[in-house]
């Protein structure tokens, strides 16, 4: 029996680390619905503090949201046709863009915030506004949106379609919008759902750039998990992965089916 | 169906081609297309045929000095979407995010042709491709054979002035090949349209062409039609690329070429060189008895093929003969046997 034993130890092994890694999740937002953390769930379970949460941080929330797909407004109009830019140029010239696109990835995001606000933070009202948190937020995501792009058109022959539509009259628009964005849909759609998740989650660059008027979720989380009783954190803990989660199952089905499809 | 004859005659003056800063893929080339007529692109991979088509499709600029006619219309500085060509491509390009029908219909949206006529011109074009019964598919449900029969739709659906064709059955297999090669061919006749077909199968070429020109290193070698090709190629290069042939160097005296294996009659055409270099057609030569003729070989190899038999003859020439004999011919290896050609098979070749 010693196979078996060795498949229980593994099988132990294995939920200990996943219930290591999901507890402090699971006790988080438990602590979110419970009357008082102190004395423990027995003190009853509670949507009040979900409530409080609304009433305090719900500012937050809205313009997390709002910020989320303006972001992604901003990186659909420039990244795609970007991508496809780069694509058609191609060569060094183009790797070498593209880097330049990815650098933010590599450079912390305190280090961007700062640079932004180096240069453009003494025109008062552009520094004040969420608008200014809006620029981080794309020059961040801005290369997820472009190489996911770019990965789809490699993998398709986008050229000979190009050329197939030429031939039959389309214009470089025309065919921009009726073969090149339909046929890279997979890319464009992974690269939003990522350029989403990114944005409401963002914290290091938002919170050098937010001013009190401007905060955002992530920036209100730590806000107050500093200044407000545990509950309520807790509970604004819980609210964030209720937005979150459905979208990184998302992703995760839209991974699924791009892999699936790229092997048939 | 409609019969329209309206595609355009086509003019290349001078037209060359070279990438970059390396060598010229196409030395300059003029060639005439007439109004409806078909004309194949024959060629082994790099010889320009392909560049060629591109270049009357307005998908590559010819250098400077070129000139691309279309109807005695320059053309040279449109992009291929103004030359109202169709297209079919060796990959096909059918658009993935598209039924059957909206491929076939593209062209005529992108015209900006009403819906309903839309309609009833790509129900034309589904019947006359034999794929009534596809157009709600999508292109990835669809054979190889299908797709190709597709993309044939779509290229003539908005009545193009020339319809190019760029290798459209190199990616299928052999008997499906042959078939769909006889509904082209059909197709191409009764459309009447301006035709420019590329390539590397000979037999295609035959098949298809009113007239071919034979490609090679970047130059056209040979321009005629089918049977000038193959009887009277102008060079070896044509010879030996379009169908089989024996080619034989030998000397040549009073009309006869002198070989190991005997001597052998050359046509009218035979003139005061001593050295020749003569092409025969496997086809072209008969096995006798020895004793029927003056020039003997013995059989080195026999291949029985179905409809004929091939021989390879050895110690008749410098190098062995091949012939293709018909099936009832049974000869043994190692039998001496005569082999007889008339003299206006005997085409002699420049040097």
């Amino acid at each position: 029996m010693p196979r078996k034993l060795s498949f229980t130890l593994q099988f132990s092994f294995t939920i200990l680390v996943a219930l290591f890694l999901i507890l402090p999740a699971i006790m988080s937002m438990l602590a979110g619905i419970t009357t008082n953390y102190a004395r423990g769930v027995s003190s009853g379970l509670t949507a009040s503090w979900i409530i409080e949460v609304w009433n305090l941080y719900a500012d937050t929330i809205v313009r997390s949201l709002v910020l989320a797909f303006t972001t992604l407004v901003c990186t659909l109009l420039v990244g795609v046709p970007a991508a496809y830019a780069l694509h058609t140029i191609g060569g060094r010239i183009a790797r070498l863009i593209e880097e330049v696109i990815t650098l933010p990835l590599a450079i912390p995001g305190l280090a961007i915030a700062l640079a932004l606000i180096i240069t453009y933070g003494g025109s008062g009202s552009f520094r004040q506004s969420s608008a200014f948190i809006l620029v981080g937020h794309v020059v961040f995501t801005m290369p997820f949106m472009v190489r996911s792009v770019m990965a789809v058109l490699g993998s398709i022959d986008v050229s000979t379609l190009e050329e197939g539509a030429a031939s039959l009259g389309a214009s470089r628009w025309q065919r921009f919008i009726t073969v090149v964005v339909p046929n890279v849909r997979p890319g464009i759609l992974a690269g939003s759902l990522m350029v989403v998740t990114l944005s409401l989650g963002e914290f290091n660059l938002t919170w050098m750039l937010h001013t009190p008027l401007t905060k955002t979720l992530p920036v209100g989380l730590a806000d107050s998990y500093a200044s407000m009783r545990l509950e309520i954190a807790s509970a604004y803990t819980l609210v964030f992965f209720v937005m979150i989660v459905p979208l990184l199952v998302a992703m995760q089905i839209m991974g699924q089916k791009q892999s699936r499809s790229s092997k048939s | 169906m409609k019969k329209h004859v309206e595609g355009a005659a086509i003019r290349l003056e001078n037209c060359s081609k070279t990438y970059g800063s390396s060598a010229r893929a196409l030395e300059p080339v003029t060639l005439n297309i007439a109004r409806g007529e078909t004309v194949v692109l024959l060629g082994p991979s790099g010889c320009g045929k392909t560049t060629t088509l591109r270049m009357i499709a307005g998908l590559v600029a010819p250098d400077k000095g070129g000139r691309i006619l279309f109807d005695d219309q320059d053309v040279t500085d449109q992009p291929i979407e103004k030359r109202n060509v169709g297209m079919v491509f060796q990959s096909y390009a059918l658009f993935p995010n598209m039924t059957v029908a909206e491929n076939v219909g593209y062209g005529l949206k992108i015209r900006g042709v009403p819906r309903a006529d839309v309609k009833i011109r790509v129900n034309e074009m589904l019947a006359m491709a034999g794929l009534e019964t596809f157009a709600n598919r999508s292109i990835d449900q669809l054979s190889g054979g299908q797709r190709q029969r597709v993309a044939l739709a779509r290229a003539v659906a908005a009545r193009p002035r020339v319809l190019l064709l760029d290798e459209p059955l190199t990616a299928l297999d052999a008997a499906l090949r042959e078939r769909l090669r006889t509904d082209l061919d059909r197709l191409l006749r009764s459309l009447g349209i301006t035709a420019i077909y590329v390539t590397h199968d000979q037999q295609e070429a035959m098949a298809l062409g009113d007239r071919i020109v034979v490609m090679s290193n970047g130059s056209i070698a040979q321009i005629g039609r089918p049977n000038e090709i193959y009887f009277q190629p102008a060079n070896r290069f044509v010879a030996e690329f379009v169908g089989a042939a024996n080619i034989v160097e030998a000397s040549l005296k009073d009309g006869f070429l002198e070989l190991p294996g005997g001597r052998v009659q050359v046509g009218s055409e035979a003139s005061s060189r001593r050295e020749a270099i003569a092409m025969v057609r496997p086809e072209a030569i008969s096995v006798v008895p020895p004793e029927q003729s003056s020039w003997i070989g013995r059989v080195e190899s026999t291949s029985f093929l179905g409809d004929r038999v091939r021989i390879s003859v050895g110690e008749a020439a410098s190098t062995p003969i091949i012939i293709d004999a018909p099936n009832s011919l049974s000869v043994e290896i190692g039998d001496r046997v005569g082999l007889v050609i008339p003299p206006s098979s005997v085409r002699l070749l420049p040097a």
